[in-house]
């Protein structure tokens, strides 16, 4: 079975966002990097997938230099070959679609992974559009994942509940948190990965369709009301909502 | 130019967040003086679909056929994007729902369209459709501008507003030719937890972190929540201890919810939980440590045990509420 995880570069979840001097994008000064929290979902379920059917598990990101960190976190969990498409230019979720669709058409994999969303634009569609640009069936979400003659059944989460998902192979899964448990680095995997190659080719693609022309912080809230302590505050509280916020 | 609004339904029912879009694409489409009609995709969904004439939809396309009764991605969004296309619509929006966020990539791709995904406001600025959206789990928003001739918009759940009014739709029906090969997956089950509603789609939110102190704590947070009729929330800490399920969880690998009322209890609100729930419109917290950072957030907080607080104001709000 040939696998290809595709993976991305984000600041870790403890970032406190500020503001870059371009004013759209973020200030990256200060911020660690780290493999997309849904995308080591993605990662060990390519491994798993080769630990039963054979195979290989290509990792494969696109971006700039600093996207071999993550290459390499992949590769030091037992991934055996990692795919940078490099792009130090920002591109929309679209343009990195179309930089990944068009290297996976040379590819040929049966299976193709992605993390259900990447926690920096928390744009959820990158994966999709792959699939609908290779003209593979896709499944999003998913928490369960069995692979049977040339078939795939997933569970996927909805609102209040699962989907199951019947699809054929080659097809595009994107992973939820739930859907395995992923694996630590073993020292030696740490160590091998740091000598593993990793192939570098330049980005194809880069429309932008859909261009930011400003960054923020959130509105902040007004500053907090303390109601009370204990039990005996509850009765005020229950009045404010009632009478002042009005929501019960 | 036209808008065109996707409404969701399942088994016939739609979905609150497919009024919203309706609402929204239909205040957009006056704004920029354009055309509006709602769409509406499944098996046997004709009678439903004048109830959309209520949120401002005078014209409610009709996608009826029984291949359609089990949900594909790939089916349904050939019919979305071929309706598009023979309506001429320049603006496509649906709910950044689950089901909205699947079709949406695709649709978008087969009208060449750019997708601005998951907005929380929507503004005509010189004739041009700008949106607001949140990036890194609402800590920062951006403002965007998708280029191409053709645009698609999913619309956050519970963000905009929807109430009924008093207009009628005139339905009318489409055909969209469909083929075993447009089945490319297929949604064969639906397994739908009873009970109570969906973090993302619930209007108030109850939740519980560590301060809860183990998994057999959390019927306090449950009975709040039926009493008020809310979705169950939780806090990383305790979903990765395997308290309780990860589709509870709110943050930031977890899920982003807007509810009217948060009630946060025992969480201490740590950077990546306040990232997933700073935008409800209130936020009570109930935690026992008064410089816990999710006090900064709350607009009604109060410094107590999570034990005693918690049954007292269920207890009196079964009263208030009429339901002792």
């Amino acid at each position: 079975m040939n696998i290809v995880v595709c993976v991305n570069h984000v600041p870790d979840t403890e970032t406190k966002v500020r503001v870059g001097p371009d004013g759209v994008s973020i200030d990256r000064t200060g911020v660690n990097f780290m493999l997309n929290p849904y995308d080591e979902f993605a990662v060990e379920e390519g491994l798993r997938l080769k630990d039963k059917f054979g195979g290989e598990v290509t990792v494969m990101s696109l971006g700039g230099d600093t996207h071999k960190e993550t290459l390499r976190k992949a590769l030091a969990m037992g991934v055996g070959k990692a795919v940078l498409l490099k792009d130090d230019a920002t591109r929309d979720s679209f343009a990195v679609a179309k930089g990944l669709a068009e290297e996976l058409k040379t590819m040929g994999a049966d299976v193709i992974l992605f993390g259900k969303q990447s926690i920096d634009y928390d744009d959820a569609q990158v994966g999709t559009l792959v699939a609908e640009l290779l003209g593979l069936p896709s499944v999003a979400v998913i928490v369960k994942l069995e692979i049977k003659d040339g078939k795939a059944m997933c569970e996927r989460e909805i609102e209040g509940g699962h989907e199951v998902v019947e699809t054929k192979l080659p097809a595009v899964f994107l992973a939820q948190k739930g859907l395995n448990e992923p694996r630590y680095p073993s020292l030696k995997g740490i160590m091998s990965a740091k000598t593993k190659p990793i192939a570098e080719k330049p980005a194809s693609g880069a429309e932008v369709r859909v261009e930011t022309r400003a960054m923020a912080k959130p509105g902040a809230k007004g500053s907090g009301k303390i109601v009370g302590t204990d039990k005996e505050a509850v009765s005020e509280l229950i009045r404010l909502l009632r009478e002042e916020a009005k929501v019960i | 130019m036209k808008v065109l609004a996707f409404a969701e339904q399942r088994d016939g029912k739609f979905k609150k967040s497919s009024f919203e879009v309706v609402q929204a694409g239909h205040s957009i489409a006056e704004k920029m003086g354009a055309e509006f009609c709602a769409l509406v995709v499944g098996s046997g969904v004709q009678d439903v679909a004048k109830e959309l004439g209520q949120y401002g939809a005078s014209k409610v396309i009709v996608v009826d056929d029984q291949s359609l009764s089990r949900h594909s991605n790939t089916a349904f969004s050939k019919v979305i994007a071929e309706v598009a296309r023979k309506q001429g619509a320049g603006i496509v929006m649906m709910a950044g729902s689950q089901m909205g966020k699947d079709l949406a990539p695709r649709v978008a791709i087969k009208l060449e369209a750019g997708l601005a995904a998951d907005c929380v406001a929507l503004d005509v600025e010189g004739g041009d459709l700008i949106a607001r959206r949140p990036v890194y789990a609402g800590k920062g928003v951006i403002t965007v501008a998708v280029k191409t001739p053709v645009k698609v918009f999913t619309l956050r759940p519970n963000v905009f507003t929807s109430a009924p009014g008093s207009g009628t739709a005139s339905v009318e029906t489409a055909q969209v030719t469909l083929t075993p090969e447009d089945f490319g997956s297929v949604v064969t089950e639906t397994k739908v937890a009873t009970g109570r509603p969906d973090v993302t789609e619930a209007d108030i939110v109850v939740s519980g972190g560590r301060g809860m102190k183990g998994p057999e704590h959390f019927n306090l947070i449950e009975n709040l929540a039926d009493v008020l009729g809310a979705g169950v929330g939780a806090s990383r800490a305790v979903v990765d201890a395997g308290w309780r399920p990860h589709d509870e969880q709110v943050g930031q690998t977890g899920k982003t919810v807007s509810p009217t009322m948060y009630v946060a209890c025992g969480i201490s609100g740590a950077v990546q939980h306040l990232a997933g729930m700073s935008s409800s419109k209130y936020i009570v917290a109930i935690n026992k440590d008064k410089d816990a950072p999710i006090f900064q957030v709350a607009d009604y907080g109060i410094v107590g045990d999570v034990f005693e607080v918690l049954p007292e104001l269920t207890g009196q709000l079964k009263k208030v509420l009429g339901k002792g």
